[in-house]
């Protein structure tokens, strides 16, 4: 991964940096180690895909739910008790024949963490970032994905504080299926609009 | 500011490479990095936008060359030297040296993880009612200004479509600053393809922003 610090050196001499700056901030008593700790284990326990893929599951198999989430995505996320709570300004963007979303946020890196986890490092790079406003096709073969050509593409990018979450379309051959078998079909990056939920049967 | 961070439209930067099974953290001090932001930003060290500008302000050729991830410790650290929460002799001594500046919210603790679990909340009440509604054409206004703006370049003096009214909330530009969150209306605001990437351009792409009012005109 071009974006990333591989070299043992670098990888060294950050890592001091780091440590240098958490001492500081311990010792002017900024901070207690122990809510780093818990901040760092609370994103990795709390937060990820599997919090979107409920929501959109949800969505598939109850249609007022899904009018509610696509009307105002926080509030209908928010009567989803076991789904990881979420922050203001959710906005759910619904995948059609005739329509795919895509998301980017070209000036940094805002994403629905609270939905999605942290984004993966080709979201925040120059790549995705320079490219997806100007060349969505040509970005979406990158991940192996190709659209009808008279398919509307529509890209958001991210430059508030507004979160956008895709709501990809329910594959086909799922009639009947319950709500937590559909959510394993559904991927980070359909959620992202640079791929489609998996396919009943297909290898995952 | 147009800096590198601004990167809608540029070319060269070659194909995205997903990584397959990724990892949250590719090391350890990425995760470090990660909390002592989210901690001094909760304690009131800064806010998000002028956290924003730190990283966008790091010289182009670090911006491009660092990681994610070092590019979030090399803009904390500079806004907390430049914010006198930690000082230079600190950072050269790695231990701190200076005494502390008061923290606005106090000393993060492990009672404070559980509410930076949601994102903050940026509506505010309007002042004043809006000037566009959905369906109203616009100019996104062709303004470069040197300090954080979140109008990227690619859309500055272009006509879209105002589709969503978002209500109001807190400018970044301002709260960058600090100089107060001079709340503005924010919409979500259509582009046509052609019109951002010429008559060339792939008919079936729309690309929108979320504009605040400050950077629109009627058109």
């Amino acid at each position: 991964m071009s974006d990333h610090d591989h070299d043992h050196s670098e990888l060294s001499e950050t890592e001091l940096r780091v440590r240098a700056l958490e001492t500081i901030l311990t010792e002017k008593g900024y901070v207690e180690p122990a809510a780093l700790d818990a901040i760092i284990q609370a994103y990795e326990t709390k937060i990820g895909p599997h919090n979107g893929a409920q929501v959109v599951a949800r969505a598939w198999t109850d249609p007022a739910f899904k009018e509610a989430l696509l009307d105002d995505a926080t509030k209908a996320v928010s009567t989803l008790g076991h789904v990881s709570r979420v922050g203001d300004h959710l906005v759910a963007v619904e995948n059609t024949p005739r329509r795919h979303n895509m998301v980017v946020c070209t000036l940094c890196s805002c994403y629905p963490w609270e939905m999605l986890g942290l984004p993966p490092v080709w979201y925040k790079a120059a790549p995705y970032r320079s490219r997806a406003v100007k060349d969505p096709r040509g970005v979406l073969a990158d991940f192996g994905v190709s659209l009808p050509k008279e398919t509307e593409i529509r890209v958001w990018d991210s430059t508030a504080e507004t979160r956008f979450l895709v709501l990809p379309m329910r594959p086909e051959g799922t009639e009947g299926w319950s709500e937590q078998q559909l959510a394993e079909l559904v991927t980070r990056d359909s959620m992202i609009g640079t791929g489609f939920p998996k396919t009943p049967g297909a290898p995952s | 500011m147009n800096g590198v961070h601004d990167m809608g439209g540029m070319d060269g930067f070659g194909k995205v490479e997903p990584e397959p099974n990724e990892p949250m953290f590719h090391t350890e001090w990425e995760a470090r990095v990660l909390a002592m932001v989210r901690a001094m930003g909760a304690a009131g060290a800064f806010n998000i936008d002028t956290l924003r500008f730190y990283r966008e302000a790091l010289p182009p050729h670090v911006y491009l060359s660092s990681s994610y991830y070092k590019k979030w410790l090399l803009g904390l650290e500079d806004l907390l030297i430049d914010k006198g929460f930690i000082a230079a002799e600190d950072v050269a001594a790695g231990h701190a040296v200076q005494p502390p500046k008061p923290l606005k919210r106090g000393k993060f603790r492990l009672d404070d993880v559980e509410r930076i679990m949601v994102r903050g909340k940026f509506g505010r009440v309007a002042s004043a009612p809006a000037k566009f509604k959905p369906g109203d054409r616009v100019r996104a206004k062709n303004i470069h200004p040197v300090t954080h703006t979140r109008l990227p370049r690619y859309v500055r003096g272009h006509f879209g479509v105002v589709e969503r009214d978002h209500g109001c909330h807190v400018f970044p530009d301002s709260a960058a600053m600090e100089s107060g969150e001079n709340p503005q209306w924010l919409y979500t605001v259509v582009f046509d393809g052609a019109e951002l990437w010429g008559p060339d351009a792939d008919p079936t792409v729309k690309i929108s922003i979320d504009a605040f009012e400050p950077y629109l005109e009627a058109a």
